[in-house]
């Protein structure tokens, strides 16, 4: 459960961030990709090189996703609703690559924000994507 | 056994030569109790744990951070050789600490992300391979031993 102080805390660490979302999406995967190859499994229709169009598209399209979650906090099943069907019934990426992306999410905000991502924001930040990642997996069987 | 390339070797002794072992020891340590609130149930004679402030304040929580960190420090002067390394370590965490394992995996996650703030660009993603590496070989290592 989100409390009152984590939705704040979140809304106000995203605003700081979202102004340059492509660039946040990019790393992200970027970062997931190195860090966790095996994630690249799920891209083979990708140019997986360092800044291709598909790696910065694809980025810009999951902080938008996290944009719009962060606008529903309060309904975050409804507001995933499609997405959740989408990886449910098209993707089928095992869930356990959510908790890989939400470490790797992290890891930008740590390193774009430093000391602002204080221990009380990454609380919130991690009990946020756990939830999405949860709403993601909801429709899997 | 785990193979370790030489640049692998190289960003992972490069970014610990500039690890401050009290700081980052203890704020990661801190971290864990804040963000994974379950893992408090291996510290209650830490005494007061019962918000952000406490934890961070607690002096109890900043020395054994200290210590877990410092103990850590072992597994990258022994990059071949973790196993062994923290033969004694798992031992204690199994049959006198009973500490679950996947707690070695949280705290691994959560010194990532400890770094990631401290060195900000210089993490780069391939440091954060390495790293991410290191903190699974080190949680292995430590869960190696229980039966």
């Amino acid at each position: 459960m989100l409390t009152a102080d984590d939705k704040k805390m979140i809304q106000q660490t995203w605003d700081k961030v979202s102004g340059h979302a492509e660039a946040v999406g990019e790393e992200a995967l970027w970062r997931l990709f190195i860090t966790y190859p095996q994630t690249k499994t799920y891209f083979p229709h990708f140019d997986l090189t360092r800044g291709s169009e598909q790696v910065r598209s694809h980025g810009k399209k999951v902080v938008n996703a996290l944009t719009n979650a962060i606008k529903n906090m309060d309904n975050l099943s409804q507001a995933l609703s499609e997405l959740s069907n989408l990886h449910a019934y098209n993707l089928r990426v095992d869930p356990v690559n959510f908790k890989l992306l939400s470490q790797c999410f992290q890891v930008v905000l740590a390193v774009n924000l430093g000391k602002d991502y204080t221990p009380e924001v990454h609380a919130a930040f991690d009990k946020f994507l756990s939830a999405v990642a949860a709403v993601l997996a909801e429709k899997y069987r | 056994m785990v193979h370790w390339t030489a640049e692998e070797k190289q960003l992972i002794t490069s970014v610990w030569g500039k690890v401050n072992v009290e700081e980052c020891g203890a704020e990661a340590l801190a971290r864990l109790l804040i963000v994974y609130p379950w893992t408090q149930r291996f510290f209650s004679s830490f005494g007061n744990l019962s918000s952000p402030t406490a934890i961070i304040g607690n002096p109890k929580v900043r020395a054994h951070g200290r210590k877990v960190l410092t103990s850590f420090g072992e597994a990258v002067k022994n990059l071949d050789n973790i196993k062994t390394t923290f033969s004694k370590l798992s031992e204690l965490h199994c049959e006198k600490l009973h500490v679950d394992p996947e707690n070695f995996r949280l705290l691994g996650d959560i010194l990532i992300i400890v770094l990631a703030s401290h060195f900000a660009r210089d993490f780069t993603p391939a440091c954060q391979f390495a790293w991410q590496k290191l903190v699974g070989v080190v949680a292995h290592a430590l869960a190696r031993k229980y039966h």
